[in-house]
């Protein structure tokens, strides 16, 4: 009896070894083939690619610059609009609501996240698109047109519309989590917050917020790697134009949505090496983003204890 | 569950009679800070407490005592109202809190909190820094200003005999803190907002036995401005600190009375044999 759990301890931690390795080997894997795909366009344009805002596959000038823009910018309007929003959700979902809503508002949540990328893309463009197009964005020019992110034609197909079908593709995602993590808050300890004469709201604020921020961050991040890397719907929206814009209206173009578009009409050597090094590039942002993150955390970890 | 139930209670007051019952006339004790009449509790369909009548003595430490799920804690958790954060839980009958029923749905539940303290089982310290858990209940009640605020601090530090452990690391975390610590922050935390009442559920039942003496001296010296109700399954700790004791046995308050006379002459059967130690 005694031999044969401590083989299957054995094999256990083996088996887990060998899968956790397999994820590092694949990350480093895929770092090595990108740097090794993308050095021929290193060599053409040296630095030069990642500041530069021509792409010109006639003259071979590329610069990753515009790409770059547009996934920063449609992620963080993804993000500023879904994070609130999913805070909310879940909150409902896990405080508020009585069950005959929490259920069918779960399902509902649910049923979004199912939705495939593609649709999301062909109702931006044929339903959604126009209507921003239509009411949205004039609306939007008349009450913040004085500032610059609002100027501008009103295409409808641009930064803004990606960013906010962005939103709604990571909000299941992360109000789903987030549901997850206020549902591990310890009852004793709301408790203790309305023990003392709290409302609901200070309660949240004050004690769930902080005792759960951590699995909050988590949340957030999965939504921030799916909007980073989300192609399909982008594509479709955001017009595919390499130009640098500070008006949230014009169209333009994201990492993903230039490989998508441009990779089959990829036929010289640097052209395809400038696509693989702006994978790379989508790459590294994603690390940066991760560690600064995790950065922030620690500090904030530090300054109101690290929870239970 | 919250926004629900304000709407109902808006809709109660609304309709509530306005005649106002005669507070009902001390059965146990003189000048009780608390009367509980004909008390009843259900989770559900399940009943838990049955026809609950108690006096707490103000400026006394009470002591709730009795076997597991006898509803000691049940019985405490109406007094603040803490059983409504539950949808399914519900309480009939009436607690007085100096001659004002705080089950009408006209009382302000947030003052009501305010006014009784409550201490749990486990330390429940917010995961933020020491100074921050004690200003917690100020900032919410009152707007004080920076010195004001540190004073009141320090004070209620020093009224849970916490202050000198941890005047040099205010600002760290309370996580930090040993288990008695955290349960004495906790006390702080619930002294700052100036209850009348404190209620502690099983408070040392989670901590080792020097903070526990730490604990029950802390108690002894609190009563002087504050009605005490704790709840118990430490026999020897409701002899020791308390001045009343009730004993509870299925949802009922079996016997009543000063400490000595429920630990030296019980009246009951059942409560002589819990008190012996033949079961529970």
């Amino acid at each position: 009896m005694r031999r044969r759990f401590f083989l299957g301890d054995r094999l256990l931690l083996l088996l887990s070894t060998t899968a956790a390795l397999l994820v590092l080997l694949l990350i480093a894997g895929i770092f090595v083939v990108l740097v090794g795909h993308s050095r021929l366009a290193f060599q053409h344009l040296g630095l030069r690619f990642f500041v530069q805002h021509i792409w010109n596959p006639v003259t071979g000038e590329f610069g990753a610059l515009p790409s770059l823009y547009g996934t920063l910018v449609t992620t963080l309007i993804a993000l500023v609009l879904a994070v609130p929003l999913s805070l909310a959700v879940a909150l409902l979902l896990a405080e508020l609501a009585p069950p005959w809503l929490a259920t069918p508002v779960s399902l509902a949540v649910e049923l979004l996240a199912a939705i495939p990328s593609i649709i999301y893309g062909m109702w931006g463009l044929y339903v959604f698109a126009p209507y921003m197009a239509h009411h949205v964005e004039p609306w939007l020019q008349r009450t913040l047109g004085f500032l610059p992110l609002f100027q501008g034609p009103t295409h409808g197909i641009g930064f803004l519309t990606a960013g906010i079908i962005l939103a709604l593709m990571i909000l299941p995602f992360m109000s789903a989590v987030m549901r997850e993590v206020f549902q591990m808050v310890p009852a004793v300890v709301k408790e203790a917050g309305y023990g003392i004469g709290a409302t609901t709201w200070e309660v949240t604020r004050g004690v769930i917020l902080r005792y759960g921020i951590r699995g909050l961050l988590g949340a957030v991040f999965l939504g921030l790697g799916r909007a980073l890397g989300e192609t399909m719907a982008v594509t479709f929206v955001i017009g595919n134009e390499h130009r640098l814009s500070l008006s949230l209206f014009s169209p333009g173009t994201s990492i993903t949505s230039t490989l998508a578009n441009e990779f089959t009409e990829a036929s010289e050597p640097v052209y395809l090496s400038a696509l693989i090094e702006l994978g790379l590039l989508l790459f590294l942002v994603s690390l940066v983003i991760q560690v600064l993150a995790l950065l922030w955390l620690k500090r904030m970890e530090r300054r109101m204890g690290a929870g239970p | 569950m919250n926004w629900t139930q304000s709407l109902r209670q808006r809709f109660n007051s609304r309709n509530a009679t306005r005649e106002r019952a005669e507070p009902p006339r001390p059965l146990f004790v003189p000048n009780p800070k608390i009367m509980v009449r004909n008390l009843n509790f259900y989770y559900g369909d399940f009943q838990a407490l049955y026809d609950n009548n108690l006096d707490i003595a103000a400026h006394k430490v009470t002591a709730i005592i009795g076997p597991s799920g006898c509803g000691k804690s049940t019985h405490i958790r109406v007094y603040n109202r803490i059983f409504e954060l539950y949808r399914d839980q519900r309480a009939e009958g009436a607690v007085y809190l100096d001659g004002v029923n705080i089950l009408s749905p006209e009382v302000d539940v947030i003052e009501l909190r305010r006014r009784i303290g409550m201490i749990f089982q486990k330390p429940t310290p917010f995961p933020m820094s020491i100074f921050d858990n004690v200003a917690y209940g100020l900032r919410l009640h009152y707007r004080l200003s920076k010195s004001e605020l540190e004073d009141r601090v320090r004070a209620a530090l020093e009224a849970a005999a916490l202050w000198d452990e941890v005047k040099d690391k205010l600002h760290q975390s309370a996580y930090a803190l040993s288990g008695g610590q955290q349960q004495r922050l906790v006390i702080a935390r619930a002294l700052a907002v100036e209850p009348e009442v404190l209620l502690m559920d099983e408070p040392t039942s989670a901590i080792d036995p020097v903070a526990t003496a730490r604990i029950e001296d802390l108690v002894e010296s609190l009563k002087e401005r504050y009605t005490i109700v704790i709840v118990t399954h430490n026999m020897q700790q409701a002899a020791r600190i308390s001045d009343y004791t009730a004993f509870f046995y299925n949802g009922r308050i079996v016997e009543f009375g000063p400490t000595e006379q429920i630990f030296t002459n019980p009246k009951n059967k059942q409560t002589e044999a819990y008190i012996t130690g033949r079961f529970g």
